[in-house]
């Protein structure tokens, strides 16, 4: 091969084969979520990973939400004081937590809790022959382990938000209050005057994608890994890694989708 | 008239990437025989029932299943079929995340769900418990979790699980493979009652020379991806075939290379 090409051809393959990942992850998913609609539902599965997710992400979610709630007052004091600004502060805490805070640090948070224990959860039953086994049983093991995983993490990630979103405002109106002098009825005002529903409910449209995100990493990881014990490690490995990149990505399409217009 | 077997397999092919494993298989295996099939590790045992079951795609060759082509058969019918073969995977392939019981009512809802027969656990709770102890497992072992049984006890496990929908095809993929020369006796004398009782047709893999005597009546060696033998179990020592002899005494000396000396 021409030294000159080489370049352009390993480039040309490497494309190719992210597309082809990109398309049979976006397969994977759509075919899980297509179990929706096609009986049986394993309703039972749905509640205890809802419940798994709902819950077990619950104390990283509010701890992380509770001090960049107060680091934002902070901040935002430090810089707007100049300026005899500080009203602003309540302004700068509620529309950065419930429009960007709140879902993206919850879905990174869920990503690494959540994302890496269902690959892992998954990725073991593919290399001890269990998903194979659920096949002879007669239980499509899409519908039984994707599906109800995927509309589970759809369902808690808007609920953990929801409570970031709180969480993160109480911090700021903790720090505001107890440390920048702020009386807790303007504090409370000037936030209940920044609080915008569109804001809110955007918010928890992206927790919603970024749980389906996290949930059909984890399942589409899990599922295919290889190799023992080694590989199931290397699957939720690299559910945390693209799950934390897409979330991203995607986080900036929705912003542009809702906010710039 | 000869009757018909109840598994006809015709020139079944499979390679992973360039690795040919299965290159034209041929078996019968005739209602009511319990087939052994011998052959070194990784030659492909394994691929070839997982090729049966069809959790692996063959690359050609036909699976007859009493008469019908189940790889070209309808999803729905191949479904159906596919239905009626029950398999005790090489390390039991329990579920993890259910108690024994649970896991061997899961074998018998899998077939109830297709009869829409009741599914409460209540329902299903004694003859899970029957199961339990047809396999000689007491009842308190059913609120355990699989990760604290023995070796032997999870391979019961798996075998009440797999014959909880009452199949007519059983596949034992290494069933005494991990377990002490007694325990082995044990699970191939619990795998001769289950087939009788069934009245089922079984294929059995192993690498035990005593236990192929002991479960199957039929035999054949899977070697360089074809069948190269069948015969009677009985006649496995004495074959007269240079490679299934070498394989059945363990010779190191022989047509069998060996071709990773470590
Ligand atoms: N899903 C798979 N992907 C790639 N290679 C496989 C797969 N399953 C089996 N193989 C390969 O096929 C060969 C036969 O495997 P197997 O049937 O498990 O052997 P055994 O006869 O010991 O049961 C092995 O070399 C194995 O590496
Ligand atoms: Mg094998």
């Amino acid at each position: 091969m021409n030294i000159f090409l080489s370049p352009f051809v390993h480039l040309g393959r490497s494309t190719l084969s992210i597309l082809q990942r990109v398309g049979s992850i976006a397969l994977f998913g759509l075919k899980g979520l297509s179990g929706i609609v096609r009986p049986p539902f394993y309703a039972a599965i749905f509640g205890r990973t809802l419940v798994e997710i709902g819950f077990l992400s619950l104390p990283v979610v509010a701890l992380t939400a509770i001090f960049s709630g107060g680091v934002i007052a902070l901040q935002s004091y430090s810089g707007f004081r100049h300026y005899h600004a500080e009203n602003a502060i309540a302004n700068i805490v509620v529309l950065s937590i419930t429009r960007e805070l709140g879902p993206v640090l919850a879905g990174l948070m869920v990503a690494g809790r959540v994302g890496a224990a269902l690959s892992a959860q998954i990725g073991t039953m593919r290399v001890t022959d269990q998903i194979d086994a659920l096949r002879t049983l007669s239980t499509d093991p899409m519908k039984y382990l994707v599906t109800p995983r995927l509309l589970a993490a759809i369902v808690a990630l808007p609920f953990l938000v929801l409570i970031a979103d709180i969480l993160g405002v109480f911090g700021g109106f903790t720090v505001a209050v107890g440390k920048l002098g702020f009386t807790p009825e303007s504090y409370m005002n000037s936030t209940l005057a920044s609080l915008n529903a569109m804001d809110v409910s955007v918010g928890l449209i992206k927790a919603a994608v970024f749980g389906f995100l996290i949930a059909l990493l984890g399942c589409y990881h899990g599922y295919h890994s290889k190799g023992g014990a080694e590989g199931v490690g290397a699957a939720a490995t690299a559910t945390v890694v693209t799950a934390s990149i897409l979330l991203l990505t995607f986080d900036y399409l929705l912003t542009d989708l809702f906010f710039t217009s | 008239m000869t009757q018909q077997p109840r598994i006809r397999i015709r020139g079944l092919k499979k390679s992973f990437g360039s690795k040919v494993v299965l290159d034209g298989v041929d078996l019968d295996v005739e209602t009511g025989t319990s087939m052994v099939i011998i052959g070194g590790s990784g030659t492909g045992k394994s691929v070839l029932l997982r090729c049966i079951l069809g959790l692996i795609e063959p690359d050609a060759g036909t699976i007859e299943i009493d008469g019908v082509d189940v790889l070209r058969a309808k999803p729905h019918h191949q479904h159906q079929i596919r239905q009626n073969i029950g398999m005790l995977f090489q390390n039991a392939a329990l579920f993890d995340s259910m108690s024994v019981l649970d896991n061997v009512m899961f074998g018998l809802r899998a077939k109830r769900r297709a009869q829409s027969k009741p599914l409460l656990r209540s329902e299903m709770q004694p003859e899970a418990l029957t199961l339990l102890s047809q396999v000689g497992l007491d009842e308190a072992v059913g609120t355990l979790s699989p990760s604290e049984l023995s070796g032997g006890m999870q391979k019961r496990v798996g075998l009440a699980r797999a014959i909880a929908g009452h199949p007519n095809i059983l596949f034992f993929d290494e069933p005494t493979t991990g377990l002490d020369p007694i325990m082995g006796a044990v699970i191939d004398g619990l795998i001769a009652d289950c087939v009788s009782h069934l009245g089922s047709t079984a294929i059995a893999i192993t690498h035990d020379m005593a236990s192929a005597q002991r479960i199957g009546n039929r035999a054949a060696m899977l070697y360089q991806g074809k069948l190269i033998w069948q015969g009677q179990a009985s006649e496995l020592m004495h074959s007269g075939n240079p490679i299934v002899d070498q394989f059945t005494h363990g010779r190191r000396e022989g047509p069998i290379k060996t071709e990773h000396p470590l």
